[in-house]
């Protein structure tokens, strides 16, 4: 009943900041001498009351942790701004005013701001109780978690819900009562958020000691010496650094010791010339120590003996066991379901990695089918669409028109491109497969060059519209950039339009029979030399398409299509020519393996590639003909 | 009718030879370290180079144009030969350097010393400062000198069985020796693989234990290597092909399905030679990188093998001496090309500066070759030489229509 009217009254003051505050001003007449020279340990009653005054108290605390409290001659605070003053209590501008700064120090600023913090969560307007939340998940202190249960419930549910996050976090790292902690624990496993994790982390901190019988700690494991992560040398690091241990002598010192006791040409009675030896120098020096002229070193005798007295204990930082345990658990939970979304994560990558190959594959596995050629400039054909891309992009300002542009045009363009490489060179080496595909390496390299001459050899600008830029994120670990998803959906129409093309009409129909049997089909009516020549643009044009789609997310530069081009290569190979479906298989084989290879190993994408490569090699042994060979008398041509 | 030996059923051998030894005298007679001083040793040096690009180029003939196999793979074979050559160059150059070093300090060095001080030296540009196992015969010219053969043989055996033997052939088999070769070079690339990663290898011009001799003289040197190795290659790759076995190598080009049928191990022919091109390969690259000075894994790109490829088809393929001559005119002219000195062609409105149009000449010029010369500059010494036997292509063309 009363809650209402008090949001009332505090939406009222606010509207009005400039008012006099009565209660204020009594609060400040009675403390004036404590706000000059306030003390960590006695401020809090006082913040809390000038917090009580409402808007105004709230402003003056936030002047003075600013330091931007002044006390003038007569005892009043003034609120200065850079060149303004304005009286803290009353509201009224001063003018000509020369006060003395007060400068609190870091405790007493530590217990305003949280007083602050407090009002703020408590504030009427949703906005500023949102900064304050996301203030306090930034860096929160025990302060906060008090004041944080000590605030009036939230009314918006999704604040709500976001303050309770806030509180159980904070509880796990600050509340001083142990179940409370494993309860908050408790109450979150199985949560993914990297907040979460983080707030776990430092619990589950332990540190390595040795001891000569079990230390009264909270110990998460005894280590054994030898095994995978507490090699021997570790042990015996933390030995000396404990002191238990001398240091171990490191060969440079120990040349250095040796020649530094060089006397006559010989050490300790062994000459100079024979100390090429490590026994040598062993025997030299432990003669110097015995003399007492070195400072003795651990032996290995000593160290092992070391190690036998002693274990060694990982031990938490965290005194109470219940709260590790709990907090294991939940990280154990949490590491599993992160585990299974960064899965999903990875199959995202995977898909949009294959859609890239199956677009720039399936103009060549085309080709490859019908005609038994491989195009070699290919790679270059992608490269001709992303320049096109490129210049229609200078020609047109608006990003989304010139992509609706670019795509047809860069079809266009290498269509023709295509069809004029089909009509001058390959119709002319047929049934010479190696030639056209040296040739067509010719016309390769011709057009690369020619590309570097006209664009310059800097990377081009290919932007996508603001639409496609961003990413759809669905959590802390799954998210996928929005270009991606729009080249899997324009793999997804490709795959449907050359379906069509293929299965309900009169060219896929007459391309389906050449491929099968070109002498038959010509027999027939059919012109092959035609179909090939629509094939090959075809191919060629969906090539190009390709080139817009991976110039929005790469840089379009001369040798984009060389970058394309082998693992296009691999996925027809992979794949099995002839179906469109051998294309689709080779290329989410390859783009699945390339991502969990770089997974598995994500430091070094060059040996992902490499260990890609001989995958591929080796598969083609155990299937020469692809994931999908093509069958009856098509294989044997 | 006793058949006459190979050396004179096959005119081209006395004539290569020939042609060889006269220019290796001309060269250093005019070099200068050996007579006047008329040619620089940097172009001794190219020119040098380009005989050991003629002797891969030969291998390359014997895969493509005997064999019928178009390897995009066969300088990774030549790149493994420079870097097995360059592990003992750069080992013990640096070794001699660090030893220099470390015998300033009082005490002697130990082996162990030593050795650390090289492998820093080597590879503190990678961040490391251990002698990967890959070295660990790099301190012997002879270890290192056999694997120079064994390790590409051994490379080109288990890949030829591995894709003979699923009969992976045409075009496939040549996208399978390209993936070959760029996992080869995918691999060298990486820092941690032991090689130095896109470092490459460096130095190799100053050859171990002849630090008194100057480059000047060390260049003719090499160049009477290269001239003697590509003069051995060509007199076995010609002797190879001149008997019954090359006659069954041909037949393997034209017909493999029915050499097979016929009895013969088609796939045992086909190891042999592609085994031994690419020893014959590796001896080519372990002559080149000592007189190119540096190696690295960009030189076993896919594209480096396709250009020899293209200069093979240029030379004319099927004659070992269209190969040399092929790799000879192609790689000389790109260099003379690229180098910046060709002349500029002013046309209205436009100059055409070769550096730039160099790459879509040499491209539109092997179209052109591919379409109206299949059989390269080599078909125009059949022209003008007495008429021979029909040619293997058109043996292939009948087979096949």
């Amino acid at each position: 009943m009363i809650r209402p009217l008090i949001v009332l009254l505090a939406a009222l003051c606010l509207a009005a900041p400039a008012t006099a505050n009565p209660a204020l001003e009594a609060v400040i007449a009675d403390n004036l001498d404590q706000i000059e020279k306030p003390s960590r340990r006695s401020v809090e009653p006082l913040v809390a009351q000038i917090a009580a005054t409402g808007p105004e108290g709230l402003a003056l605390l936030s002047a003075w942790t600013n330091r931007a409290l002044g006390v003038t001659e007569d005892g009043r605070l003034l609120i200065v701004d850079s060149d303004s003053a304005t009286d803290a209590a009353t509201g009224a501008a001063v003018p000509d005013a020369d006060p003395r700064m007060l400068r609190p120090n870091s405790g007493v600023r530590g217990v305003i701001d949280s007083a602050l913090v407090a009002g703020e969560i408590s504030s009427p307007d949703p906005a500023r109780r949102a900064a304050a939340l996301a203030s306090i998940a930034r860096d929160g202190t025990a302060d906060h978690l008090a004041a944080l249960r000590a605030a009036a419930p939230e009314a918006d549910p999704a604040l709500a819900a976001q303050r309770a996050r806030v509180t159980s976090l904070l509880a796990i790292r600050f509340d001083p009562d142990p179940a409370a902690r494993v309860r908050a624990i408790e109450g979150m496993a199985g949560d993914v958020g990297l907040d979460f994790r983080a707030a776990l982390n430092p619990l589950l901190a332990t540190a390595r000691v040795a001891a000569p019988a079990e230390p009264q700690a909270n110990i998460a494991r005894e280590l054994t010496v030898g095994e995978a992560d507490f090699p021997r040398e570790a042990a015996i690091a933390l030995l000396t650094s404990q002191g238990v241990l001398q240091p171990r002598l490191t060969p440079a010192d120990q040349r250095n010791a040796l020649a530094a006791h060089i006397v006559d040409g010989a050490v300790a009675g062994i000459p100079v010339a024979d100390l090429s030896d490590q026994a040598a120098r062993d025997r030299a020096y432990e003669a110097l120590e015995a003399a007492g002229a070195v400072p003795p070193a651990a032996t290995d005798a000593e160290a092992d003996a070391a190690i036998k007295a002693y274990r060694f204990f990982e031990t938490y930082a965290e005194p109470n066991s219940a709260v590790t345990d709990a907090a294991r658990a939940a990280q154990v939970r949490a590491q599993v379901r992160l585990a299974a979304m960064t899965g999903i994560d990875l199959g995202l990558d995977a898909l949009s990695l294959a859609s890239i190959y199956f677009l720039a594959a399936i103009g060549l596995a085309i080709t490859f089918g019908v005609m038994r050629v491989i195009n070699m400039a290919h790679g270059e054909f992608i490269m001709m669409g992303a320049y096109t891309g490129y210049a229609v992009q200078t020609l047109i300002a608006d990003r989304t028109l010139s992509l609706v542009v670019a795509l047809p045009l860069a079809f266009a363009v290498t269509f023709g491109a295509g069809v004029a490489l089909y009509r001058l060179v390959i119709r002319h080496l047929a049934r010479r497969p190696l030639e056209t595909l040296l040739a067509t390496f010719g016309v390769s390299i011709a057009l690369q060059q020619l590309a570097k001459n006209i664009f310059g050899t800097q990377a081009r600008p290919l932007t996508a519209p603001a639409w496609l830029e961003g990413a759809i994120t669905v959590n802390d670990v799954i998210s996928i950039s929005s270009i991606r998803v729009a080249i899997f959906v324009l793999a997804l129409l490709f795959l449907g339009l050359f379906l069509f093309i293929m299965k309900r009409t009169r060219l896929g129909l007459e391309v389906r029979a050449v491929t099968q049997n070109p002498g038959m089909a010509a027999s027939m009516g059919i012109n092959p030399d035609r179909i090939a020549m629509m094939t090959f643009g075809l191919g060629s044009g969906i090539a190009g398409i390709a080139g817009v789609a991976i110039g929005l997310f790469a840089q379009v530069t001369s040798e984009l299509g060389q970058q394309y081009i082998v693992q296009s290569f691999m996925t027809v190979v992979v794949g099995g020519v002839g179906t469109i479906w051998g294309t689709l298989a080779g290329a989410g084989l390859i783009g699945g393996l390339s991502k969990v290879i770089e997974f598995l190993n994500p430091a070094n994408t060059l040996a992902a590639q490499t260990f890609m490569i001989l995958f591929i090699i080796i598969f083609i042994q155990f299937r020469p003909r692809g994931i999908i060979p093509q069958r009856g008398r098509a294989a044997e041509a | 009718m006793t058949p006459q030996p190979f050396i004179l059923r096959n005119p081209s051998i006395l004539v290569v030879l020939a042609v060889l030894a006269v220019f290796t005298v001309a060269v250093t007679l005019l070099s200068q370290a050996y007579g006047s001083g008329v040619i620089p040793t940097s172009t001794v040096k190219v020119l040098g180079k380009t005989l050991c690009l003629a002797l891969a180029a030969i291998a390359m003939d014997l895969v493509w144009g005997y064999l019928g196999i178009l390897s995009l793979g066969q300088m990774a074979f030549f790149a493994l030969g420079g870097y097995l050559i360059g592990q003992w160059l750069m080992y013990a150059r640096t070794e001699t350097i660090v030893a220099a070093s470390l015998a300033q300090n009082p005490i002697p060095p130990t082996p162990a010393e030593l050795q650390e001080g090289v492998a820093n030296q080597i590879f503190g540009v990678v961040g490391s400062a251990d002698l990967p196992l890959v070295w660990s015969s790099a301190h012997s010219l002879p270890l290192q000198l056999l694997l120079v053969v064994a390790v590409p043989g051994l490379l080109a055996l288990v890949f030829g069985w591995l894709a003979f033997r699923s009969r992976v052939n045409g075009v496939y088999l040549s996208i399978l020796t390209q993936a070959m070769t760029l996992a080869l070079a995918l691999w060298l690339f990486q820092n941690d693989s032991g090689f130095r990663g896109n470092n490459g290898l460096s130095g190799l011009q100053n050859i171990p234990g002849l630090e008194a001799v100057d480059q000047a003289r060390l260049s003719v040197w090499f160049l009477w290597g290269s001239a003697l190795a590509l003069a051995l290659a060509y007199v076995l790759a010609a002797w190879l092909v001149s008997g019954k076995f090359g006659s069954v190598v041909g037949a393997i080009r034209d017909d493999e399905t029915r050499v097979r049928f016929l009895g013969y191990p088609v796939e045992g022919f086909k190891l042999v030679v592609f085994t031994l091109a690419a020893m014959i390969t590796a001896i080519a690259g372990a002559l080149y990188y000592p007189q190119a000075g540096i190696i690295n894994p960009a030189e076993l790109m896919p594209i480096a093998s396709i250009y020899l490829a293209v200069w093979v088809a240029i030379g004319g393929r099927g004659r070992l001496y269209g190969a040399i001559i092929g790799a000879v005119v192609v790689s000389l002219l790109s260099s003379w090309f690229t180098g910046g000195r060709a002349p500029a062609v002013h046309l209205p409105g436009y100059t055409i500066n070769w550096v730039d149009w160099w790459q879509v000449a040499l491209g539109i010029g092997f179209v052109l070759v591919t379409l109206f010369a299949p059989k390269g500059i080599a078909g125009v010494v059949d022209r003008i030489g007495p008429p021979r036997s029909p040619s293997p292509e058109h043996h292939a063309k009948e087979a096949k229509a």
